[in-house]
């Protein structure tokens, strides 16, 4: 049976991927965050996945306002970077894994979450910058990712609650598929940061914090804030972070199982106009 | 009965909801169709000619050309679009954020480094914080403002 690993978090800044692709990383502005990945992409080495589950957001690349599905899976065998006005980023092509995919579609959508099957996509920064974090400049993505894009553009989006409940009936979905796979869940996004308006520019650290907190050691109590304070906290793009409760949601511990192990934790402020955070939560073996 | 909307309180921020993405469609759809090379390219020969192709409102027009992103907000658009624009002009997502603050591409830039705007007074409209309306513009604009 395919089993859940592990969960990584991680904001996914488009600045991120113009830092990695014109080889900033290493000056004074840029280096304290991708120290903070160092672990990560030694972790990723040692405990390679078959396949990721990647939850993300499109920010008006593959959906404009023609079609606005809150959940969409990719069950395409291959997603091309896309282009989203400066030219597609040079990074390789995500092979997808169409079997795994249809199978949490289906499980998915029997288990009420009216899911949007998506076979043809190009995926954006949302999906590409946290696999650069986590995996470098390689030739080739490590492994088959399946892209899993949430609907953070136009209000409403999806409440907390839903998205943890989101989390259970994927974590459902991959215990069930008969292959044996070591499957990892991502949640991106966040954490705090507002792009509009004379706001723009809003970070709160301790917000962002008492998230971290919460989604490693509350996170049915974190699944119950609404909207409104997100946007207040937060700012208007923070609101992004409720990606992370689906991927929490999948965790041994929610269906009963054991603790997770936190394998790293990192906080940075600030990169371009957000707050970073990551977080590795390993299941029990 | 109407719809609970809890957000309209928040200061300097409009929440892109199913109003404001009526208003702003054509809008919105006009920045989505500068992520095509050519049409980018016929935009910035003729901004005018291009926008008039555009079933959109005069004064969205004008705030496009205007490059008054506060103002394309309020007139629908939303900012993963309206970043289309900036794309386009070889702006930053840093750069199209602070020119929305009133303040200098330094002085915003300057503001992030040193740990970004705070809550603080900033998250229901009528406190002092500095994204309230009657402390805009922001930076020195703001101050040369208050010392005429």
């Amino acid at each position: 049976m395919a089993r859940i690993t592990a969960s990584v978090y991680t904001s996914h800044v488009p600045a991120i991927g113009a830092a990695i692709d014109l080889g900033k990383t290493t000056e004074a502005y840029w280096k304290p965050v991708f120290q903070g990945y160092d672990f990560s992409k030694q972790w990723m080495k040692d405990n390679a996945p078959d396949v990721i589950f990647l939850v993300y957001n499109d920010h008006a690349t593959a959906f404009s306002l023609e079609m606005i599905p809150t959940f969409a899976i990719g069950t395409a065998a291959e997603f091309q970077p896309a282009d989203e006005g400066y030219g597609p980023r040079p990074v390789p092509k995500v092979i997808g894994h169409p079997e795994l995919a249809s199978h949490i579609a289906q499980s998915v959508i029997q288990d009420d979450f009216d899911l949007t099957i998506v076979n043809k996509m190009d995926v954006d920064h949302g999906l590409t910058v946290p696999l650069s974090l986590m995996c470098g400049q390689p030739q080739a993505w490590p492994c088959p990712v399946i892209p899993f894009a949430v609907n953070v553009v136009q209000y409403p989006v999806p409440s907390g609650r839903r998205c943890f409940e989101l989390g259970k009936a994927i974590g459902r979905a991959i215990a069930s598929f008969d292959t044996p796979l070591n499957v990892q869940i991502w949640g991106t996004g966040g954490m705090s940061h507002q792009l509009q308006g004379p706001r723009a520019g809003l970070i709160n650290k301790e917000f962002d914090n008492m998230f971290l907190d919460r989604l490693i050691a509350d996170p049915a109590g974190l699944a119950q804030v609404p909207h409104i304070d997100y946007v207040r906290e937060a700012g208007s793009e923070g609101i992004e972070l409720v990606m992370w409760l689906i991927a929490r949601g999948a965790m041994a511990d929610i269906a009963g199982g054991g603790k997770p192990h936190v394998a790293h934790r990192f906080y940075h402020v600030p990169a371009s106009n957000t707050a970073v955070g990551h977080l590795i939560l390993e299941n029990p073996a | 009965m109407s719809l609970d909307k809890p957000y309209l309180d928040v200061p300097g921020t409009t929440i892109f909801d199913a109003e404001q993405s009526r208003k702003g469609y054509h809008l919105n759809q006009f920045c989505m169709s500068l992520m095509k090379a050519d049409n980018r390219t016929r935009f910035k020969a003729d901004e005018r000619a291009y926008l008039d192709e555009w079933p959109m409102t005069e004064a969205q027009k004008q705030a496009v050309l205007a490059r008054d992103l506060n103002r394309c907000i309020a007139l629908g658009g939303n900012i993963y679009f309206l970043a289309k624009i900036g794309a386009t002009d070889g702006k930053s997502f840093q750069q199209m954020a602070g020119s929305m603050t009133g303040m200098t591409e330094d002085e915003y830039r300057a503001m992030m480094l040193a740990g970004g705007r705070s809550a603080q007074g900033n998250r229901v409209v009528g406190e002092d914080g500095d994204a309230q309306a009657h402390r805009q513009p922001q930076g020195r604009a703001g101050q040369q403002k208050g010392a005429v």
